[in-house]
């Protein structure tokens, strides 16, 4: 069996799993007596035909790139960490810490603090299912996922019990000093002449995250570190016999993907809430695995899948709130067929890209004889 | 010219058609749940009532979880609902940062007070209509024990449970009260599964009346004492007709009426503090057909005194919130 052209595997594969996807959702939405078409219509207005849409959708993607980076990290060097929702959350913590605790004279320190304490926060989480792997062979599938739920309950108890505001009644920390927010996009464009909508949280995290896609990049293919990881996912016996340590591989691997997936807490919780909530992550640590995935764990297109998360996202949302144009009146679509829909672009564009590409490769082979 | 004049009018009455669909009223209902027979089902229903009696419409939303509230809340004040109703504390917090930016939108709370001049809160005095229900409980348990199940851990729901006992200890002045809380966190609104564990864990204690004060977690609560054949009490909306014969009765908190006053109020809602107590009706308990045989003319009579009483003043249920302590009761 021939491979398929490179273009096809990257553009054309993804295209076809999203065509599929939409049908299906269509089909769905049809079933409970709504019209596809305006629902289609109206997630992508709602994401992608206003200003305010956009800045969603990129607030959105930004969380859902840092966490597919730290995913794509840990994969380059077979190691499928599914903590990034559990590390995320311990990342939510640090920026709390950071932003709560300590007077910074500027946000940019602020910003820098954050990062910091997020990203040590989120690699932590990492170390022991990392060290478990590396020394005791646990299965890192197992552990990282674990390690979600003691994160949860871990976060729980801390609102619960310490963080919350004397005489509050929502388990949440108190909001953020104002002098910390973030530069939203309309600032950062507003320096620049442009007006943008001032109501979504996009903001200065979406440049860090790009950078951060192109620092991965160059890290995985132009550096001493990326290429052990890389050899040592590829074909572990030749990375050993090559002179490259298993542990320390696995250690760095699972490090690098935790406190990435921590950087997402700084967007969402600094740059969005401005106060450490329940569920502050918003499941960007799973949607981080099916946008790796997507991407092909290859930064340039995890990029473009984060985007398209970040679309599905915010249509979602609008989605609730849509109406039809010809009668004004609301479609009715509960909060959990909007899940079922989320559920289902994730499941054809993440897990079943091989039921696409088995026939689409048959047909390129009879197509090039 | 005449072309011209007709166009203009059309084009003004289309955009008058616009403003007049554009000031439709919206509710948010809290992660529970929409159709969680209770809190924000009760908010639901006014909503309806206000539409069918109207022949408007209104927008809805429900929350996916703790996150998207900031989001919710300007999208639909951008899309120009007015007045915006929300069920739940939890919205207080994001309410206080949002209702500062859109000054022309009315907003209102139900269970917090946020105190914004567009806002209009709306608090209920649920320890009133709690101890008339716990005098019922009180009356009605064979084993001299009682149960409470609430949703989240709050001093909201302590509230309720305190209510509770004081009703229960001036029935019964010997009886005994286990109370019980689901969870910390907003998912113990929706997790009926845990509610009928803990009904399960009090019957075994000796309880045989229980109320749950846990939005769509008690639901759980109820098919739990259906099954042991023991009494429940819902809350918030009249949850009687659920299992009849075995609903005592139900906590009345008229969040509908709440709902119902402010979209009829609309763009001129009044803001301020709106308290719902026994005397305007905020509260109460649900007496129809289906509980009708579990409650004796004495039983009845005794609680109809008692209404009166806090009525008259006569009789002062203590307010947990008012200094988180509760005579009645240990949390």
């Amino acid at each position: 069996m021939t491979k398929l052209p490179r273009w096809a595997d990257v553009v054309l594969v993804p295209l076809i799993c999203l065509l599929i996807a939409f049908v299906f959702c269509g089909l769905l939405i049809a079933a409970i007596g709504q019209n596809p078409w305006v629902a289609l219509t109206s997630m992508i207005q709602g994401s992608l035909g206003t200003q305010s849409g956009w800045g969603y959708t990129l607030f959105y993607a930004t969380n859902f790139l840092l966490t597919g980076l730290g995913v794509s990290i840990a994969f380059h060097a077979s190691l499928f960490n599914i903590g990034g929702e559990g590390q995320a959350t311990l990342g939510g913590l640090g920026v709390a810490v950071a932003c709560l605790f300590i007077p910074w004279p500027h946000w940019s320190l602020a910003l820098l603090g954050s990062i910091t304490l997020s990203a040590l926060f989120g690699a932590l989480w990492a170390l022991i299912p990392a060290w478990l792997q590396a020394k005791r062979g646990s299965h890192i599938v197992i552990t990282t996922m674990m390690f979600n739920f003691i994160a949860y309950a871990l976060i729980s108890y801390l609102l619960v019990n310490v963080l919350r505001p004397e005489g509050a009644m929502d388990p949440a920390t108190a909001r953020f000093d104002k002098a910390f927010n973030l530069p939203k996009l309309a600032d950062i464009f507003g320096v620049m002449g442009i007006p943008f909508s001032k109501a979504p949280p996009a903001n200065i995290m979406l440049f860090v995250a790009l950078a951060l896609a192109v620092a991965t990049w160059a890290l995985l293919w132009h550096t001493r570190l990326g290429y052990a990881i890389r050899a040592f996912g590829k074909q572990e016996k030749a990375a050993v016999y090559a002179g490259i340590s298993p542990v320390r591989i696995t250690l760095y691997a699972l490090l690098l993907s935790g406190g990435i997936s921590g950087l997402m807490a700084v967007n969402a919780v600094q740059g969005g809430a401005h106060r450490l909530v329940m569920n502050s992550v918003e499941g960007a640590g799973f949607i981080g695995i099916a946008v790796a995935l997507m991407g092909r764990n290859h930064p340039f297109g995890i990029v473009l899948a984060s985007l398209l998360f970040g679309f599905l996202f915010q249509g979602g949302a609008q989605l609730a709130m849509a109406s039809d144009p010809v009668t004004g009146e609301q479609l009715k679509i509960p909060r959990e067929v909007i899940t079922v829909l989320q559920a289902l672009v994730i499941l054809f564009t993440g897990a079943l890209p091989y039921m696409v590409q088995r026939p689409l490769e048959k047909l390129f082979a009879r197509g090039g004889r | 010219m005449t072309l011209m004049k007709s166009l203009l009018g059309a084009s003004a009455l289309l955009a008058l058609g616009t403003v007049a669909a554009l000031a439709e009223p919206a509710i948010i209902y809290d992660v529970g749940g929409k159709n969680d027979k209770s809190f924000n089902e009760a908010a639901f229903n006014g909503a309806t009532k206000w539409a069918t009696e109207t022949g408007g419409t209104f927008k809805e939303l429900e929350m996916q979880n703790e996150a998207q509230r900031e989001q919710a809340l300007r999208q639909l004040a951008e899309s120009g609902a007015n007045p915006i109703v929300m069920t739940g504390f939890a919205f207080g917090d994001t309410l206080g940062a949002v209702a500062p930016d859109y000054p022309d939108t009315k907003f209102a709370i139900i269970d917090m007070v946020v105190d914004q001049p567009n806002v209009k809160s709306v608090v209920f005095t649920e320890e009133q209509g709690s101890y008339l229900v716990g005098m019922m409980a009180g009356l009605a348990s064979k084993t001299g024990t009682v149960g409470f199940i609430g949703g989240m851990d709050i001093p909201l729901i302590r509230k309720f449970g305190c209510g509770y006992a004081q009703g229960v200890m001036a029935a019964n002045p010997e009886a005994k009260v286990v109370l019980n809380m689901t969870g910390t966190d907003g998912s113990a609104w929706n997790n009926p599964v845990k509610g009928a564990e803990i009904a399960k864990s009090q019957q075994s204690q000796g309880a045989d009346v229980i109320y749950a004060a846990a939005g769509a977690t008690g639901v759980g609560v109820l098919q739990a004492a259906a099954d042991l054949k023991i009494l429940s009490i819902g809350v918030d909306s009249n949850q009687n007709y659920i299992h009849p014969g075995s609903v005592l009765t139900s906590m009345l908190k008229r969040v509908d009426n709440a709902v119902y006053e402010a979209f009829k109020e609309g763009a001129d809602l009044k803001a301020g503090i709106n308290v719902m107590d026994l005397a305007a009706g905020g509260v109460d308990y649900a007496m129809d057909d289906n509980n009708a045989p579990l409650v004796t003319d004495d039983m009845k009579a005794k609680v109809e005194a008692a209404k009166a009483a806090i009525i008259s003043g006569e009789v002062k249920v203590h307010d947990y919130m008012s200094d988180n302590t509760c005579p009645a009761a240990q949390f």
